[in-house]
C-alpha cells in the first residue's frame, strides 16, 4: 500500500469522495421521513408503508431516468403522462381483444404478456423517436412538439379505447404491478447478498483502475466507510421490505386458488417487488449508459455545448432522436408498471405524470439550461415527491393543500440548487 | 513544385443574399504556415469552416495531397486528419479535460465501455508535454483559466496526428505567456511537416510565425504572398485597401 499515491489532506467529504448535492437530498429525505413519522405516530416508517411508498414511486422514477437525458440535451418532453396512456390502452387492448380474437391466442396464454410487453415498448420507442426527429431534424422546439403531443397522445388513447376502462388485464402482466409480484424473502435476501457483493467489487474495481494509472486513490478506510454504508442501506431496505407479511386473508385466497388449504399459523412476507426489481435494472442501466458509454458522453457534452458537440463530429440531430426513442421505450415500461398496479387500463392513466416526472428530475439536480443531471438524483427527486405526497395524505392534510406545497416545494428545491451552485462556483 | 497538402479551388459560399466567401483559391503545404489575413467579416473563419467541414461550400474543390477530397461534415475532416482549433475552443464546459480532448473519438474497453483511465492517463501524457503547468484533470473546463482552455483545444488537435492544423485566433484570449508557448508549438508542429494554417488578424503574429500569407477582404481573395518579400505596410494595405503589394504575388 506504502507505494500508493495518497491524496493530500482534505475535508472529511473530500476524502469519502461524496457528492455533496446528493448527500443534501439524501438529508433532505431523512429528515423529511423522520418528520413524518413523527406527525403519524410511527405509521410512516413501517414496512408496509415503505412497501407502498416505493412501489407508487416506480412508475414516475423510471420515466424522470429518461427525463435527466431529454433536459441535459437542453430539451423538454410534456408527453409523457400522455403517451404513458397510449402505451397502456395498445398493451391492454392487445390483451384484451387484439390478440384473442384477432390472432387466436386464448386469453390466459403465456403469450399474451410478452407480447403485449413488446408492443407496447415499440409503440412508446417509434413515437418518442418521432417526436425526437421533429425536434433533431425539422428543428421545432421539444415544447411545442410535446406540448402538441401531450394532447394527441392522451386523446388517441381515448379515441382508441371509447373512453372505457379495459381489464382484467393479463395475469402474467399483473406481475409487474407491485403487490401482485414480488419475489418473496429468500429470492429478495439472494438478491440484496448479490447486490452488495456487486457493489463492493465495483468500488474494489475503481480503486484498482485507479492505481493502475498512478491516480491518486481515497485511503483504506474511507473506502471501508463507503462499502459499509452501502452495504447497510441495501441489507436495510431489502429486511425491511422482507418484514412486510402478507395478509392472511389474502393468503388464504392464494391457497384457494391453488386448490389447497392454509396450514394453520402459515406466513409470508412480500420481499422486494418485481416492479422495484425493474426500477433497480432501469436505474442502473440508465446509470452505464449516463457515465460510462459514448451516448451518455454525446448527451452531456451537446447539453454543455450543442455547437462544439456538432463541431467534434458528433450528430446532434441523430442523438435528439435516440434520447427522445428512449424516452418514449421508458415511458411504455411506466405504463406496463402502471396499468399493471390497477390491473386494468383506465382513461385518466397518468394524467399530470409529465409534471410530476420533470418535477423529479429538476428536483434531483437536473438543469434545464442543460449538461448537468444524474440518474440516481432524479429517482431520490421521484422518491422525495411520492413522500411528501403520501406522508401528508396520512397525516390528513387536504388534497388540494397537498398540491400546492408539492408545487411550493419545487420551487423551493431549484432555489436552493440555484443557491448551491453559485457557492460551488458552478458555471451554468 | 511538390503537391500541395492542402489545394482549395473556387471556393464560394453564400449566406441568404451575402456571399461570404467568393470565388476563393488558398493551397498549403507540408511543414508550412500559411496566415489567413482580413478584417472581421472578410470571409477567412468562413473559408477555413469549409475545409473543417462545419459549412459546405455552395461551388468549388478540395484537394488533399492532389485527391479530390468530399468533406461534408466535421466527422468527414477528421478522416483526412485535419483538425481546427476554433476561436471559440467548441469545448463542452460542464466536461473535464479528458473527456474534451477525447470527444467524438473517445477510447473504449473491449466491452465497448467508455475507458476513462487510459483517456486521463493519455491526456496527462499530452498535457505534460504541451502545458506541464497544467494539473486540473477532474473539473470541468469551465473551471479553468482562458489559457488551459487554450492548452485542451490545442491538445484536442495535436493528439490525434493531425497532417492539417486549422488554428482560428489561437492567442486571442491569451496572456504574454501563453502566447509564447502557442508560438513554440506552431514552431515544432511546422517541423514535424504538419500544414498549418493560421487565421489572425495580428499582423505580427503573421510575420513572425507565417512562411506565406493570403489576404482576404470583403469575401474575396487580395492575394497571396511569401511575408519575407514584403513589409508590414504592404500587408496593411491589402488587409484595408485590398491594394497588391510591390511584390509578385507567390
Amino acid at each position: 500500500m506504502s507505494d500508493t499515491p495518497e491524496a493530500p489532506r482534505k475535508s472529511l467529504m473530500q476524502t469519502l469522495e461524496l457528492d455533496t448535492r446528493l448527500l443534501g437530498m439524501i438529508g433532505a429525505f431523512i429528515v423529511l421521513s423522520i418528520a413524518f413519522n413523527l406527525l403519524t405516530d410511527g405509521r410512516f416508517l413501517t414496512p408496509r408503508n415503505v412497501f407502498n411508498l416505493t412501489i407508487q414511486t416506480v412508475s414516475v422514477a423510471i420515466m424522470s431516468t429518461g427525463m435527466v437525458f431529454v433536459i441535459v440535451t437542453r430539451n423538454i418532453d410534456l408527453s409523457v403522462g400522455a403517451l404513458l396512456a397510449t402505451c397502456s390502452a395498445v398493451m391492454a387492448m392487445m390483451q384484451t381483444q387484439i390478440l384473442p380474437d384477432m390472432l387466436g391466442i386464448p386469453l390466459g396464454s403465456p403469450l399474451i404478456a410478452p407480447i403485449a410487453i413488446v408492443a407496447g415498448l415499440a409503440v412508446g420507442a417509434l413515437i418518442g423517436a418521432f417526436q425526437g426527429y421533429m425536434i433533431g431534424y425539422l428543428t421545432i422546439p421539444a415544447f411545442i412538439v410535446t406540448l402538441g403531443g401531450l394532447l394527441v397522445w392522451r386523446n388517441t388513447a381515448w379515441y382508441m379505447t371509447r373512453g372505457q376502462t379495459i381489464g382484467p388485464l393479463d395475469k402474467a402482466f399483473q406481475i409487474f404491478g407491485g403487490t401482485n409480484g414480488t419475489l418473496g424473502v429468500f429470492w429478495s435476501w439472494l438478491l440484496a447478498g448479490l447486490a452488495v457483493a456487486f457493489a463492493l467489487y465495483g468500488l474494489w474495481s475503481s480503486r484498482r483502475a485507479k492505481r493502475a494509472h498512478g491516480f491518486p486513490v481515497k485511503p483504506l478506510w474511507a473506502e471501508f466507510t463507503m462499502a459499509g454504508i452501502i452495504a447497510a442501506a441495501i441489507l436495510g431496505f431489502v429486511g425491511t421490505l422482507n418484514a412486510y407479511q402478507i395478509p392472511t386473508r389474502r393468503l388464504a385466497r392464494l391457497f384457494e386458488t391453488r386448490g389447497e388449504v392454509m396450514p394453520e399459523g402459515y406466513t409470508e412476507a412480500y420481499g422486494l417487488p418485481v416492479s422495484v426489481l425493474v426500477l433497480i435494472m432501469v436505474a442502473i442501466l440508465m446509470t452505464v449508459i449516463a457515465t460510462r458509454t459514448r451516448l451518455g458522453r454525446y448527451i452531456f457534452a451537446t447539453g454543455g455545448n450543442p455547437d462544439a458537440a456538432e463541431l467534434s463530429g458528433i450528430n446532434t440531430r441523430m442523438l435528439t432522436v435516440k434520447v427522445f426513442a428512449l424516452m418514449g421505450a421508458l415511458t411504455a415500461l411506466s405504463a406496463v408498471i402502471a396499468s399493471a398496479r390497477l390491473t386494468n387500463h383506465s382513461n385518466d392513466i397518468g394524467v399530470l405524470d409529465e409534471l410530476r416526472v420533470i418535477a423529479a428530475a429538476v428536483i434531483g439536480g437536473t438543469a434545464l439550461s442543460g449538461g448537468f443531471g444524474t440518474i440516481r438524483g432524479a429517482i431520490l427527486g421521484a422518491l422525495i415527491m411520492q413522500s411528501l405526497q403520501s406522508g401528508m395524505a396520512m397525516v390528513g392534510v387536504d388534497a388540494p393543500l397537498q398540491n400546492i406545497v408539492v408545487g411550493g416545494v419545487l420551487v423551493l428545491a431549484v432555489w436552493v440548487d440555484i443557491l448551491y451552485r453559485k457557492k460551488t462556483g458552478e458555471r451554468l | 513544385m511538390t503537391t500541395p497538402l492542402v489545394d482549395m479551388r473556387d471556393i464560394s459560399l453564400a449566406f441568404g443574399g451575402v456571399k461570404a466567401v467568393d470565388n476563393v483559391s488558398v493551397d498549403l503545404h507540408a511543414g508550412e504556415v500559411v496566415g489567413l489575413l482580413g478584417h472581421n467579416g472578410a470571409g477567412k473563419s468562413t473559408l477555413i469552416k469549409v475545409l473543417s467541414g462545419a459549412y459546405r461550400a455552395d461551388a468549388g474543390e478540395i484537394f488533399i495531397d492532389g485527391q479530390k477530397a468530399t468533406i461534408e461534415n466535421p466527422r468527414d475532416a477528421r478522416k483526412y486528419n485535419v483538425e481546427t482549433i476554433y476561436q471559440t475552443l467548441a469545448l463542452a464546459d460542464n466536461l473535464d479535460a479528458a473527456s474534451n480532448l477525447f470527444l467524438g473519438r473517445e477510447l473504449t474497453t473491449r466491452s465497448g465501455l467508455l475507458d476513462e483511465g487510459r483517456m486521463e492517463a493519455e491526456a496527462r501524457k499530452i498535457m505534460a508535454r504541451l502545458n506541464p503547468n497544467f494539473e486540473n484533470f477532474a473539473a470541468p473546463v469551465s473551471a479553468l483559466s482562458g489559457g488551459q482552455r487554450q492548452s485542451v483545444a490545442i491538445a484536442r488537435a495535436v493528439y490525434f496526428n493531425a497532417r492539417i492544423l486549422i488554428m482560428d485566433e489561437p492567442t486571442a484570449a491569451l496572456g504574454p505567456q501563453e502566447t509564447r508557448m502557442v508560438a513554440e508549438l506552431i514552431t515544432q508542429l511546422k517541423s514535424e511537416g504538419i500544414g498549418i494554417f493560421l487565421i489572425s488578424h495580428d499582423i505580427h503574429d503573421v510575420m513572425t510565425l507565417c512562411d506565406r500569407a493570403s489576404v482576404m477582404k470583403n469575401g474575396k481573395l487580395v492575394g497571396s504572398v511569401n511575408v519575407d518579400e514584403v513589409t508590414d505596410d504592404d500587408l496593411l494595405g491589402m488587409i484595408i485597401l485590398g491594394k497588391q503589394p510591390g511584390a509578385k504575388p507567390a
